[in-house]
């Protein structure tokens, strides 16, 4: 029996710091809301230069790895120990997807100029400029997040592979899941405020 | 483990000896000198610049540096003071030392994070410090970093801002490690309200501390994208707007100044009762009045930005916030002195650094009031008297109890006595620079003397000659207090020197490394003195 081990607190541990990744993201969320009352008809138009098919797609992708990373947990829990590594692979396929429909979104803009501090963003109307430096960074933030969700998961995946997270010890997987729920989640936030308001 | 009961954590027992043994440790009460020793560190690097300010401040005109090195100094002075000692201050010091013992636990819920928060202390300490030496030159922009003029000098605006967000981290950490081993980790029996009132303020802080600073966090990274992006939020040509920028900036650094008082009133209210052997008075009135403070602290940030052009009713709703704030802090001030009436006082060192404590907390609240309210303040907005006003709640109230809790627990940290003399004389150089060295500021700021200038009008020489004394007489007290402290000499210290009734006094001083053999069980009330 580990004498140090308290599953609820770990759980309440992270549940806190998923607070604070919130409130990060929040300041941002802010910022889109005060420029965008600011400049909504310019927004509205910008918005046309995303594409709404790959947004929807990237988010179907994520809510589908949501779904398969809660699977493993379950998976786990039940002691089937194949099935969860083989779900959570599948979870870090999914952003593997999400990750290359970004790097076609934004290498076509990049590749057309548009990209902030470049001489056509500057060119722009300030709404435009505005919406498009948010499109940037609010995706960059996110797709870091992505990043570091994705190697947390393939510790975990690896993890029980090896044994260490097991039927009666998994609350790293919990919380690792957790963590991808809620990159899920801003994504979630993220997409109607800039693909759907056009 | 039961072996080690009889030693203290002070000896290394591990697999590692000498500084790595410190380096490598999770035991909260290591973690807790390790902050403290870095921050003494951080603490005299800040009073040299400080004193170098008074210095060039002596007289009226260019002394011995340019205007832009000054402009260097008040900027790094505040990074300093501000995210390296005051923001971790007593939580960092005395929240990891005591907290656990105070709680009847063996350590924190997160005893690796906990070591991990100190690094992330020590490297956004060093990335914030290497803004100093490297090509571009010093930042020259204010602790405060306002847009445009950030996102546009060319000095090394980003390594400060980064090293900012590093510590930033640390602090949403510790603020996490804290809140689950509050509610995780109390000892059978001490339910919330039977709970020290030290860790009640931690609590409350630590709340702070996770909700607040992730908004600095994203606000920092703005800066370093526009100045390396363009991105525009706060830039006017690009359709972005400065004063944004103040808004998000102040979102977090008014609740900032909670999280550095709420530990400091933590620590008052543990030292009031047992130098007054009397259990404190409205004990319920205390703990929810932090909880408060924290609470509509929220609410009141754009007090600092009354001159900004924001609309009157925004004005006049943060007014009317801001004085409502006021309240809970005042209501622990007579909570406090009525605790002391009719007790037993015994004026020792940590109650008399805690009365200097409540004489000079009063002072900068008060003064807060009068920047609180709008017509006053357009007088003295950005004027020396703010600068005084801070330093009295900051310095005058944070420090002195820092000051304090350094006296209270220093026997149970390490297992010594001081000389209580010395500390005395030490208080009174303190006390006495302290205010020689801030209240002509009032007085001068009122008469027009802007903060941030290092050049001034003649008019104001006395009152700044005042000042720059009153600093030296400051510093005097700084080096005895220190000496006194690191001598290390004393006599041996008994459990309980103070008679103070919360557990860490039930413990050896030091402590053994795992606090307590078997956790106690409490049933009683805390501050058991009748």
């Amino acid at each position: 029996m580990d004498v140090h081990r308290d599953d609820i607190g770990a759980r309440l541990g992270m549940w806190i710091f998923i607070f604070t990744e919130i409130l990060l993201f929040g300041g941002l969320f802010l910022v889109y809301a005060v420029m965008r009352n600011r400049y909504s008809d310019e927004f509205h138009q910008a918005a046309h230069q995303l594409n709404a098919f790959i947004g929807t797609l990237n988010t179907v992708v994520l809510l589908l790895s949501s779904a398969t990373v809660a699977m493993s947990i379950t998976a786990v829990q039940k002691g089937e120990k194949r099935k969860g590594v083989m779900l959570l692979f599948i979870t870090l396929v999914c952003a593997g997807i999400f990750l290359f429909n970004k790097y076609l979104e934004w290498g076509h803009k990049i590749s057309i100029g548009l990209y902030p501090g470049s001489e056509l963003m500057i060119g722009l109307k300030h709404g435009y400029i505005l919406f498009f430096s948010l499109y940037f960074f609010m995706t960059g933030l996110h797709m870091l997040h992505l990043v570091i969700g994705s190697i947390i998961l393939t510790i975990v995946m690896v993890k029980v592979q090896i044994g260490s997270i097991t039927q009666g010890k998994y609350t790293l997987l919990e919380n690792g899941g957790l963590y991808w729920h809620l990159v899920d989640l801003i994504w979630i936030f993220l997409f109607p405020l800039l693909y759907l308001i056009t | 483990m039961a072996e080690t009961i009889s030693k203290s954590y002070l000896e290394n027992t591990g697999r590692y000896k000498g500084i790595l043994a410190w380096l490598t440790t999770t035991d909260h009460k290591r973690i807790g000198l390790l902050y403290l020793y870095a921050m003494m560190v951080f603490f005299l690097v800040g009073v040299i610049l400080g004193e170098i300010m008074r210095l060039e401040l002596f007289r009226p005109g260019q002394q011995f540096i340019s205007a832009q090195t000054y402009n260097g100094i008040f900027t790094i002075h505040g990074i300093i003071m501000i995210f390296t000692v005051v923001i971790p201050g007593l939580a960092a010091v005395f929240g990891n030392f005591a907290m656990p013992l105070l709680i009847g636990a063996h350590d924190v819920a997160f005893p690796k994070l906990n070591l991990f928060s100190w690094y992330l202390f020590i490297l956004g300490a060093t990335i914030a410090l290497s803004s100093q030496f490297m090509g571009n030159g010093p930042p020259d922009t204010g602790w405060t970093f306002y847009a445009p003029y950030s996102t546009q000098t060319h000095t090394n605006v980003v390594a400060a801002v980064f090293g900012a967000f590093v510590l930033g981290f640390s602090s949403i950490l510790t603020g996490l490690n804290f809140i689950v081993t509050i509610h995780r980790l109390r000892a059978p029996g001490m339910t919330f309200f039977k709970m020290p009132l030290f860790p009640w303020s931690l609590y409350a802080t630590a709340w702070i501390q996770v909700l607040a600073t992730p908004i600095v966090g994203i606000t920092l990274l703005m800066i370093i994208a526009e100045r390396w992006l363009r991105i525009g939020f706060f830039d006017p040509s690009l359709g972005g707007d400065p004063i944004l920028y103040q808004h998000l900036f102040w979102i977090y650094s008014h609740p900032a100044v909670y999280i550095m008082i709420l530990p400091a009133m933590g620590v008052i209210t543990e030292i009031i009762p047992t130098f007054a052997q009397r259990r404190v008075f409205g004990y319920k009135a205390i703990a929810l009045s932090s909880l408060a403070i924290a609470g509509v602290g929220y609410f009141v940030w754009a007090h600092h930005m009354y001159t900004t052009g924001i609309s009157f009713t925004a004005r006049w709703v943060f007014s009317l916030l801001t004085f409502l704030v006021a309240v809970p802090s005042a209501i622990k001030v007579f909570n406090w002195v009525t605790t002391m009436y009719k007790g037993s006082i015994s004026v020792k060192p940590p109650f008399l650094f805690a009365l200097g404590f409540i004489f000079l907390f009063m002072i900068g609240g008060l003064t807060g009031l009068s920047l609180g309210s709008l017509a006053t303040d357009i007088h003295v907005h950005d004027t020396s008297y703010v600068v005084a006003h801070f330093h009295y709640i900051i310095f005058g109230g944070v420090g002195f109890a820092f000051f304090a809790a350094l006296h209270y627990w220093y026997p149970k940290m390490f297992g010594r006595m001081y000389n209580f003399r010395r500390a005395n004389i030490s208080f009174v150089f303190l006390f006495v620079g302290f205010n020689v060295l801030y209240f002509p500021q009032f007085v001068i700021g009122m008469m027009g003397m802007p903060r941030r200038y290092f050049d001034y009008l003649p008019q104001f020489t006395l009152g700044h000659q005042i000042s720059t004394v009153g600093g030296w007489i400051l510093l005097i007290g700084i080096i005895i207090m220190l000496v006194n402290l690191f001598s290390r000499k004393g006599a041996k210290a008994p459990d309980n020197p103070w008679g103070g009734k919360t557990l860490e006094w039930t413990v050896s001083s030091p402590p053994p490394p795992e606090n307590f053999e078997t956790i106690p069980e409490v049933s009683g009330e805390p501050y058991d003195f009748e």
